[in-house]
């Protein structure tokens, strides 16, 4: 599977944030955009997962699924954990696996996977910042997709966790499935393609 | 299939849970109800004459505060986002949403107007055609809401504003419900022409407002 | 010039500069001479001078809906066809609309008063175009609420796409509801029979007006886009680019 932006470019209330942008990515490959707060890394990341209208250019991709659009081979990790309070770490994930159309007993191994294996029946307003942070990668694990789209996926993440998201990483690429992450910094990628935003 | 299930049944039980909002409608319901009398004075006679037009304000009203939250929620918590990225169109999403909101708003409103009536002198032989109105109206109310809802999620802007847009537009189906309890009262009219068009009515709205309020979503979060 | 054309913003301005002085030339024209016949036109056997009225309610009520049709074809173009001055051709039409939905409103309340003895009655006709205007302040609201323009418009876009499938169906509640209700009909605005002495002022005037409406348009329209060049500067200085 491969993916392709070409020509990109991107506009906030307004105003231009980035024009002509062009990338690649094939199975296996992680991309790694950087640049300064503002450039447009989130517009960038969400543009790709649809969420935002292409005003200029396009993302073609060859390979995969060939009816689904894009948005549906893609999971959007971003600022937000998208987690209800009320529900319990195991409801939460369960709910996103079974929208996602994974089977239910996806649920158990993803958690272990970010170690919340033992929390699952807690109330997801118990959670701290990092274990929100990684129930919501859980996400990512239980209903397999071949584009991970990561906003800042470490913040909130101490040292043990980042290793197990650089792991799952790795995982993930090493099974064909492709990553485009943004970040300030290294988060784990070892071979990753670098684009830096805001350089006009 | 299953992703329509998972997200009805997450709704409802996030709706019903603490801090959820289920029967607060019902209680916004109950109390607005109770105050008419205090506006009005304790006439009988004249509570009982316009009895079916203040229990459908009453439920016109509560719906609407209730639509507010709707998809606030999920807007907040980045939830919103990952709903448009499921296999299920928003549309069909947007409209599971608006059913469990129904279940759980109006549907309890629906259930206690029984009793309301009985403070508002409706007479008791035509209590289950006053229900029954509002059981094939509020579903129109509802998914009309879900568009004010949609636009005004999305403008970051609360209530009022959604009121001021939804309102409008659900005048045909307080027309006509009202139309058809005052019938089931107090005759001549008939019932069933005013009835069979709050139905559809309602039936409408189940496809335009999904579709409205998709397009909505889809537009204002770019 | 091909339509196409009027997709770029400039050359839409030097479109308008050129055509408006003339629109407006043609605007007072219209106005002068339909006057004229106004005020030759006959009076009411019933009510007197006051009918004359009717030839600034009635225009004013076709053009209230005329609005919300411009709105609802730039809300296409919008949504559907995202042709680059939709939105502004959307934007400007909505307070011209609205202000003649409420010219409509005021107009009909002061005829009122001397043919009825009341200021206001909920009959159909009144009822309907006072929804109408409940749904053209939705709109502004909605353009008054967004703080970023293009979300508001795409809003606002929607709005009236939805209010034009609704208000014939609030058009036929309203009336149904006013028969349930009124005894007897109230309203015989301009007679059952409208004579030519009446009909063709009656025309030469909403002629006029839409002229007029066109005319504000058009101006409304070349000022919202100069507005939001000086937004798009400002937002530039902001940014030191």
């Amino acid at each position: 599977m491969q993916i392709r932006g070409e020509n990109l470019s991107c506009s906030r209330g307004g105003r231009g944030v980035f024009a002509g942008l062009n990338f690649s990515l094939s199975s296996g490959e992680a991309l790694l955009v950087t640049g300064r707060n503002g450039a447009g890394k989130s517009s960038l990341l969400r543009m790709i997962a649809g969420l935002i209208c292409i005003s200029a250019g396009q993302v073609e991709v060859t390979g995969g699924a060939e009816d689904a659009p894009l948005a549906e081979q893609t999971h959007y990790l971003g600022h937000q954990d998208a987690l209800k309070p009320s529900l319990s770490v195991a409801e939460n994930l369960g709910f996103w696996a079974a929208y996602f159309g994974a089977l239910p007993d996806a649920v158990e191994p993803a958690l272990e996977a970010v170690d919340l294996a033992g929390l699952a029946d807690l109330p997801a307003a118990y959670l701290s910042a990092g274990q929100r942070r990684r129930l919501a990668i859980a996400r990512l694990i239980a209903a397999p997709r071949p584009l991970w789209l990561l906003d800042e996926p470490t913040s909130a993440l101490d040292e043990p966790s980042q290793k197990r998201l650089a792991e799952l990483m790795r995982g993930h690429l090493a099974g064909g499935g492709m990553i485009i992450a943004a970040a300030h910094g290294p988060i784990g990628l070892d071979r990753a393609r670098e684009i830096k935003l805001g350089q006009s | 299939m299953n992703a329509l299930l998972a997200l009805l049944m997450r709704d409802i039980r996030l709706s019903t849970r603490v801090g959820g909002g289920a029967l607060m409608g019902a209680l916004f319901f109950l109390i607005l109800v109770v105050m008419m009398p205090f506006a009005l004075g304790p006439d009988l006679a004249l509570l009982g004459r316009i009895g079916p037009a203040t229990l459908w304000l009453g439920a016109l009203l509560a719906s609407l505060l209730a639509l507010d939250r709707l998809f606030a929620t999920d807007y907040e918590d980045g939830s919103l986002d990952l709903l448009m990225m499921g296999r299920m169109p928003l549309e069909l999403a947007v409209a599971t949403k608006a059913v469990a909101h129904w279940l759980t708003t109006a549907l309890p409103l629906v259930i206690i107007t029984p009793i309301l009536g009985l403070m508002l002198n409706v007479e008791l032989s035509a209590m289950g055609w006053l229900a029954l109105t509002l059981l094939a109206g509020t579903p129109a109310l509802t998914f009309i809401g879900l568009i004010g809802a949609a636009l005004s999620v999305t403008l970051r802007r609360g209530g009022l504003l959604l009121a001021v847009l939804v309102l409008p537009l659900t005048i045909p189906v307080l027309i006509f419900g009202v139309a058809a309890a005052n019938a089931a009262i107090a005759g001549p009219a008939p019932f069933g022409p005013p009835f069979t068009i709050v139905c559809a009515l309602s039936l409408g709205s189940l496809v335009l407002g999904p579709f409205a309020a998709a397009a909505a979503l889809r537009h204002g979060l770019e | 010039m091909a339509v196409i054309d009027l997709a770029n913003p400039t050359r839409f301005l030097t479109l308008v500069n050129r055509v408006l002085p003339w629109l407006v030339a043609a605007t007072a024209l219209a106005f002068a001479f339909g006057l004229i016949r106004v005020a030759y036109a006959p009076d009411d056997y019933q009510q007197g001078a006051t009918v004359k009225i009717m030839f600034l309610h009635v225009p004013a009520a076709w053009l209230g809906m005329m609005g919300w049709g411009v709105m609802t074809i730039a809300a296409l173009g919008t949504l559907v066809w995202r042709h680059p001055l939709a939105d502004v051709a959307g934007k400007a039409a909505a307070p011209i609309g609205a202000a003649f939905t409420f010219i409509c409103l005021v107009t009909g309340s002061l005829w009122g008063r001397p043919t009825w003895g009341t200021y206001w009655v909920w009959d159909a006709r009144l009822t309907s175009v006072l929804v109408l205007f409940l749904l053209y302040l939705g709109v502004l609201a909605l353009y008054w609420t967004a703080e970023d323009p293009g979300r508001g418009s795409r809003a606002a876009a929607i709005l009236a796409l939805v209010g034009a499938v609704n208000i014939p169906i609030i058009k036929f509640s309203v009336e149904w509801w006013n028969t349930l209700h009124q005894p007897a009909s109230i309203i015989r605005s301009g007679g059952a029979a409208i004579d030519a002495s009446i009909l063709i002022p009656l025309l030469i005037m909403a002629l006029a007006f839409t002229l007029l409406f066109f005319t504000l348009h058009l101006a409304a329209m070349r000022n919202e886009i100069l507005r939001r060049r000086v937004r798009n500067m400002r937002l530039m200085q902001a940014t030191g680019a």
